[in-house]
């Protein structure tokens, strides 16, 4: 039997991540096996993406997971959607792990980071994520090269801002710029308001 | 000290979570006194997101499992804003979140206690065999705990101890959590069945030498509408020999 991956939206039935984070922040466990349904899937993945390594990548899953459990009392529906706070959650434990985790060896293979492209090709049945994927895989192709190869490598492969900029060998307001204007770029393509 | 024109341009480096500790906590000061740049941010972190759910993965069904059960033991923060905690409904609202709790508990159960195990056959099968056998059932018990139609009940056993029972009809099976129960005395064992209307069905042993925590009953659910636990002589009983430590229905 394949697990569905739930991206949430407005496509999934039932109720939506926003009310089941309410409930959770209420202590109920079983609102919370339905949240982690919905999140599991996309945390998992942007973990991995940013880890690479499979064991690791799960544990700071579960991290991000029970911390989404721990701290639903306070996710503010004012500040941005669910999801939103989740995967926020997961993309700043994943980054904190591989900087304290290369901090000492510093990153190695610098030049490999390069031609690292995000997982967009991880083989999914689900309908829903492969639409998603598709939006974002053509949304990506709007961008410059420089916008693109800053906005993934601080996403997808959770470098900082400098860091790019060395990588890339470009200006630091260069890069703080690209980030910005790339993500902006990003926003207006693939409709989002928040 | 950057200059507020610079501060404004950090928008995309902070939503991705890109600017040094120091970068990040001026630039947050910066976010209580800017409005445009506290929009802007909401806007790329809603735009991540979706760089987010682009990458999205099947989970290994295992992780679920793994995941229920550590939350049922782990504190949550108390809400930013307490008022609503406070004051009249304050009472019912924890009420109602502690029998959820007791109620949803049961994935969590036997965390704490290393209470029950995974059930073994008596009769002697070679290592390898009961290796292979017993990673199946890991697995099976994995899917029944994972399963989108699993429903939960936990109960009283005797002092002190729980037990939870977690029923997948669509994979007509369930699994049983223990916590706390006390080791059985000398040459006793606990002995689950299924319970047919009134009549027992073996389903099989707690085995209190294994390590896991939960069990998968054995045989399918078919029409039983609950379990019961017994303590038996070493190796089961065809039938139960004595009264039933509990008697629990299945949730429906
Ligand atoms: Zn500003």
């Amino acid at each position: 039997m394949k697990q569905a991956v739930h991206i949430g939206g407005p496509a999934s039935a039932g109720p939506d991540l926003q009310e089941l984070l309410g409930q959770v922040a209420r202590g109920d466990q079983a609102a919370f096996a339905q949240v982690y349904d919905m999140v599991c899937g996309p945390v998992l993945g942007l973990v991995r993406s940013v880890l690479r390594d499979p064991a690791q990548s799960e544990e700071v899953a579960q991290e991000v997971l029970l911390e989404v459990w721990r701290s639903a009392p306070r996710f503010q529906a004012s500040r941005g959607s669910g999801m939103t706070w989740v995967l926020t959650l997961a993309h700043r434990r994943a980054v904190d792990r591989v900087r304290s985790a290369q901090a000492s060896s510093d990153r190695e293979h610098r030049a490999a980071l390069l031609d690292r492209t995000p997982a967009f090709d991880e083989v999914t049945e689900q309908v829903e994520s492969r639409l998603e994927r598709e939006q974002v895989r053509r949304c990506v192709r709007t961008l410059t090269e420089l916008q693109r190869q800053s906005v993934t490598l601080a996403y997808y492969q959770g470098l900082a801002y400098r860091e790019v900029a060395e990588l890339l060998s470009v200006p630091l307001g260069t890069v703080k710029t690209r980030l910005r204007d790339g993500l902006i770029r990003l926003r207006d393509c693939l409709g989002v308001n928040a | 000290m950057s200059s507020t024109a610079e501060l404004h341009t950090l928008t995309g480096a902070y939503a991705l979570h890109a600017l040094a500790p120091d970068e990040r906590a001026e630039f947050e000061r910066h976010l209580e006194v800017c409005p445009a740049c506290a929009q802007e941010v909401r806007e790329l972190a809603a735009t991540t997101t979706r760089l987010g759910l682009a990458v999205a993965v099947t989970p290994p069904p295992a992780l679920k499992e793994q995941v229920l059960r550590r939350i049922a033991t782990e504190r949550q923060e108390p809400p930013k804003v307490s008022r609503e905690s406070r004051g009249a409904g304050g009472g019912a609202a924890r009420g109602r979140a502690l029998s959820r709790f007791a109620l949803a508990a049961c994935l969590a159960a036997a965390a704490g206690f290393g209470g029950v195990a995974v059930w073994q056959h008596q009769e002697a099968q070679d290592a390898r065999a009961r290796a292979s056998d017993s990673q199946q059932r890991s697995e099976a018990l994995a899917a029944v705990l994972a399963a989108p139609d699993a429903k939960i009940r936990t109960g009283e056993l005797s002092d002190g101890a729980t037990g939870t029972v977690v029923v997948s009809q669509a994979r007509d099976k369930a699994a049983f959590i223990a916590s706390g129960l006390p080791k059985p005395p000398g040459g006793k064992v606990y002995q689950l069945w299924f319970n047919d209307d009134g009549t027992m069905r073996d389903a099989g042993l707690l085995d209190p030498s294994a390590s896991s925590d939960s069990v998968l009953m054995a045989g399918s659910v078919g029409e039983a509408s609950g379990m019961g636990i017994t303590l038996e002589p070493a190796g089961g009983s065809p039938q139960p020999t004595s009264d039933p430590l509990a008697l629990m229905n299945f949730p429906t």
